[in-house]
């Protein structure tokens, strides 16, 4: 009772805030709306009733927070293609036609939220849906340059839209309807407003939205001729907005009479793909705003999206969807809860309501503006230029998307974008063995170490978006305020798709004040010098070299910052020159195959460094990889081997010698297996001083053979922050060790006994 | 099956091809005699020649002079079924295959053989990654420790076969597949029952396990450091990986309980194992 008490009081605390979030959105909201709607060749309104119903509708049975919902951009395009095909031509038809469509899509979506199919969207490649998004952007771009310019009888296919806009251009210097020169002139500026709202570095100026600020000049435009100058107003009926009278009380009723159609079913399924693929986007985005770290419920948001939907539809709007751009507004105006995608819902109705007269005064060309920066937002050459750089592969999937897209239709392009990703991933294989072999094998390995409680996570034979959901499904079991390492040596193959989505997973691990590292990806070879390029064990080419310095894992950047911060060397490079720890007894019966990611002081006394050896023959029977710490000594002392008592993992290699007990230190020698071949000189050097060192600090097998000592954590690879722990360990053992006046505890002990 | 008696294995059998890996698979099951005192019987699926009966009789003599331990069987027919048939008559109650991972066609077609084998045994099975010549210490077995009537048995049987192998740790993993856990992660709260449950689950999986280790008897869990490891993931299979992963020397399962063919379309348990060996595999029967 207590808690639902406090909960009710903090809501209260935060409504405010979130009132004013919602009302800073509805801002955008309205503008938006009216304009995607327009976009798609609905009645400008619908695009607001969608809004008004899944703000309302979402925030209630929602499983996120922060989020705001609403018409989307990406289902513009399949929208528009729906409402002015469907009835062949006649809009007001096919809008109704559509209406049906969005309800059966809203279906769907609630059985894809009930099934939990929420992890949909982990089957495309990113590469695919990034292609998909600028595709989209092409679309509405192309189609609203030319309504911005005031031409809106345009019609088309996307291609002869784009090659149309220099005619549009020089049409508008051809004309002579000043009517439709000044609608223009509104809708460059609406543009430029657009482009430069955030270069103005203005407290008051940026209040309100870019959005808002066009709506409000271009009405206060109107209001200029209507009351001060003495010439009408020049902009035409025909490019002002249509709002009817009665919003509220005359709806369309949505026609189900194509329900078997083809056609119709094609449209059903396009907007489900593509409202689930939005929306999943958008709130995995979103999740990474929110303040309070929470983490969404993305099943629970689909249903209700899908109930939005419907609802929407049997009232004329469009269909609902999670959208970034307004969601990000919502957290950076303070919203806290879904309270603010509630308000934003209610302060629209208010704006349709109160100012009903004044929206009819906007200019279509100036909301065209609005859509054309979104447009040009989705397809900036910024997304290709950091595609490109990933690799040329990623080009590849990237532009087929965009082609395939834009020439057949939204589904297509995206299958198109899915194939060329598993081809691509064959050819760099050179296999189809390791696909269809492994694909429906389950790859992934949880558990948790015992001492360390740090979750393991090792994934084996391949990587790629064809399998990730398996992967995800057990990273999003592990709670973000752990420790996380995920080991990719014994995976052949890690896409690009995978990775992407682990570095959010770091991020996200990184906020809630867990870890997450990834590790075994080092010794992959990549296609591109990209940090997220395709990792594969077999090598793309013989330029990119494995190690090679620009091309550095995540694991071996921060490798190679640790090694800035103390001023020491840092090689990735793989090394075949073992001298340092050949002759630990702990790497006498197995074979080293190399040394990499070194880091070492400028004195040479420490040295970290990951090895890769085998146990066995020559076959290598099991490859194990681990990190090693090594630290020369300026003085002989005495060889011996140190580990937690009952780790046998290290001590059974070392069989043959027994414990030996340390005098006056019980507790020490009980937790400590202390082996070596002269008990007698161990004893002289394990001084107070180094007994108490070794019982106050973490564990680490211990080896010292005469002139260094050799540390390790794990049989296997270290994490960054293990790493850290493990060169903190040893230049204070360090220390220590040179601390004991070794010889003269030998000398002295000598005469004693002489 | 009796479990007063002493479920040491007193027959050993296995099959050979006149392959590359003849020598390695002799002397592999060489040292499996020596280890467990034993018989052994080599059965050779074709015809006996003159050159194959020395070649055979020259890789034994390197072992043991004592004829009465080995002997050699020749016979023809399909392989699967000889080697079946022999084991029932001849009483083995082990048989060992080399099963070398797949890498080409070829090899492909030699594991089907030994899955085969596998399914079918009367008796226990040791699947053998890769024979060599030279003695491998096996210091780390991993033994799975499902939640299924046998498994008691195979842990118990597991420290007799430490024991004799001369293993330095064991490890028994409990697998937790999702579908016990119940629950979908979607948002913090059901992360935090997940969390919770799971937790619960391995404490759960791990107290039966202690419960079966408290049977085993002290002298043959001396020198032998124990530890327990719940993993989180495909029952049946995950413990190959888990096996892979810690680099372990053998790993000992339960016998599946029946397969037919749907089982080996939608593999679980064993045959997920089998088609992909982690490291030797010790299937108890």
């Amino acid at each position: 009772m207590k808690d639902t008490q406090s909960n009710i009081s903090q809501f209260m605390t935060q409504l405010p805030k979130n009132i004013f979030s919602g009302f800073v959105v509805s801002l955008i909201a309205l503008p938006l709306g009216l304009g995607l709607a327009l976009a798609s060749e609905a009645p400008p309104i619908s695009g607001i009733i969608a809004a008004v119903v899944g703000g309302i509708i979402v925030s209630i049975f929602g499983g996120s927070k922060v989020t705001i919902t609403g018409p989307g951009n990406g289902l513009v395009v399949v929208l528009l293609g729906a409402i002015t095909t469907l009835a062949n031509g006649d809009l007001y038809q096919g809008y109704i036609f559509t209406l049906a469509a969005i309800i059966c899509a809203g279906v769907l979506m609630i059985i894809i939220g009930l099934l939990r199919l929420g992890t949909l969207s982990d089957f495309f490649p990113s590469s695919a849906i990034q292609g998909m998004l600028a595709a989209i952007g092409i679309g509405i771009f192309a189609k609203q340059f030319h309504v911005m310019l005031a031409n809106v009888s345009v019609k088309g296919d996307t291609i002869s839209l784009l090659t149309d806009i220099p005619k549009s251009i020089i049409g508008l210097f051809d004309n002579d309807s000043n009517a439709i020169v000044i609608a223009a002139i509104v809708g460059i500026s609406s543009l430029l407003i657009m482009f430069f709202y955030g270069k103005i570095r203005n407290k008051y100026f940026q209040l309100v939205p870019a959005p808002m600020w066009i709506v409000l000049i271009a009405i206060g435009l109107s209001y200029y001729y209507e009351l001060f100058s003495t010439e009408t107003y020049p902009i035409g009926k025909e490019l002002l907005v249509q709002i009817p009278d009665s919003v509220f009380s005359n709806f369309p009723t949505p026609d189900f009479s194509l329900l078997t159609d083809f056609k119709f079913i094609g449209v059903v399924f396009a907007i489900t793909l593509i409202s689930s693929i939005e929306s999943l986007l958008s709130i995995k985005a979103v999740d990474k705003l929110d303040p309070l770290k929470r983490r969404a419920n993305v099943n629970k948001d689909l249903t209700a999206l899908g109930i939005a939907s419907i609802v929407s539809g049997f009232v004329g709007g469009l269909n609902v969807v999670t959208v970034i751009a307004r969601s990000s507004v919502n957290v950076n105006n303070g919203g806290s809860n879904r309270s603010a995608n509630f308000f934003h819902s209610v302060f629209l109705i208010l704006f349709v309501v109160l100012f009903q007269d004044q929206l009819k005064r906007i200019p279509l060309t100036a909301l065209a503006a609005i859509l054309v920066y979104t447009g040009y937002k989705l397809a900036a050459p910024k997304n290709l230029k950091a595609v490109a750089q990933i690799g040329k592969e990623q080009l590849l999937i990237f532009f087929a998307t965009v082609i395939g897209t834009i020439t057949t239709n939204l589904i297509t392009g995206i299958l198109i974008g899915i194939l060329t990703t598993v081809v691509i991933h064959l050819i760099l294989n050179k296999s189809i063995a390791i696909f269809a072999r492994n694909l429906f094998k389950p790859n992934v390995l949880m558990f948790k170490e015992e001492e360390s409680n740090t979750y393991f996570i090792s994934v084996k034979n391949f990587s790629s978006f064809l399998n990730y959901t398996r992967l995800r499904k057990k990273l999003d079991t592990i709670p973000e305020d752990k420790d996380a390492i995920i080991d990719f040596s014994l995976c052949d193959f890690v896409d690009y798709t995978v990775q992407e989505s682990l570095l959010g997973y770091q991020q996200t691990f990184k906020r809630k004040g867990g870890s997450f590292e990834i590790t075994g990806l080092d010794s992959h070879g990549t296609s591109s010098a990209h940090p997220l390029a395709v990792r594969s064990l077999i090598p793309f080419s013989k330029k990119i070299k494995l190690g090679a310095k620009s091309n550095l894992t995540k694991r071996q950047e921060e490798l190679q910052n640790i090694a800035t911060d103390f001023s020491w060397k840092y090689n990735p490079k793989k090394n075949t020159n073992f001298s340092g720890i050949q002759d630990f007894m702990f790497f006498k019966q197995k074979k080293i195959n190399y040394l990499n990611n070194s880091i070492c002081d400028p004195k040479s006394i420490f040295s970290i460094s990951d090895v890769e050896f085998s146990e066995g023959e020559f076959i290598a029977r099991t490859l194990v990889r681990t990190t090693v710490l090594t630290i020369q000594l300026d003085k002989e002392i005495p060889k011996f081997t140190l580990d937690k008592e009952g780790l046998i993992e290290f001590v059974y290699k070392f069989a043959g010698f027994k414990d030996i007990n340390i005098q006056g230190h019980p507790d020490f020698s009980k937790r400590f297996y202390l082996l070596g071949e002269n008990p007698k000189n161990i004893k002289t050097l394990f001084t107070n001083e180094l007994v108490l060192f070794f019982e106050s600090n973490p564990y680490y097998h211990i080896e010292c053979n005469g002139r260094s000592i050799l540390l390790m954590g794990k049989e296997r690879l270290a994490s960054i922050k293990e790493i850290k722990a493990l060169l903190d360990y040893g230049i204070r053992l360090e220390k220590v060790v040179s601390g004991i006046q070794y010889d003269q505890i030998v000398l002295k002990s000598l005469k004693i006994k002489s | 099956m009796n479990e007063i008696s002493n479920r040491k294995f007193n027959t050993i059998l296995i099959g050979v091809a006149f392959s590359p890996n003849l020598k390695n698979n002799i002397f592999e099951a060489m040292r499996m005699v020596d280890f467990f005192d034993c018989k052994m019987i080599i059965v050779h699926v074709g015809e006996k020649t003159e050159e194959k009966e020395t070649r055979i009789k020259k890789l034994i003599s390197g072992f043991s002079d004592d004829d009465e331990k080995v002997t050699v069987i020749w016979k023809q027919g399909d392989p699967v079924n000889v080697i079946i048939d022999t084991a029932k008559e001849k009483n083995a109650d082990l048989i060992m295959l080399g099963a070398i991972p797949r890498e080409d066609f070829v090899k492909f077609y030699i594991g089907s053989i030994a899955r085969k084998i596998t399914r079918k045994a009367h008796c226990s099975v040791l699947l053998l990654i890769k024979p060599s010549e030279d003695l491998r210490p096996c210091n780390h077995i991993v033994v799975n420790g499902l939640k299924d009537d046998k498994t008691r048995q195979t842990i118990l049987d597991s420290f007799e076969i430490g024991q004799n192998l001369g293993a330095q740790k064991m490890t028994i993993v409990e697998e937790i597949s999702h579908q016990e856990v119940k629950v979908v992660v979607e948002d913090d709260q059901s992360l935090l029952k997940d969390t919770l449950i799971k937790e619960e689950l391995a404490k759960k999986e791990d107290q039966r396990v202690q419960h079966i280790l408290n049977d085993v008897s002290e002298d043959l869990k001396t020198g032998i450091l124990i530890k327990t490891q719940s993993i989180f993931g495909k029952r049946g299979y995950s413990i190959g990986h888990y096996a892979k992963v810690v680099a372990a020397d053998l790993l000992i399962m339960n016998a599946p309980n029946r397969t037919s063919f749907l089982d080996r379309i939608f593999l679980h348990d064993l045959e997920h194992i089998l088609s992909e060996l982690p490291t030797d595999v010790l299937i108890m029967r």
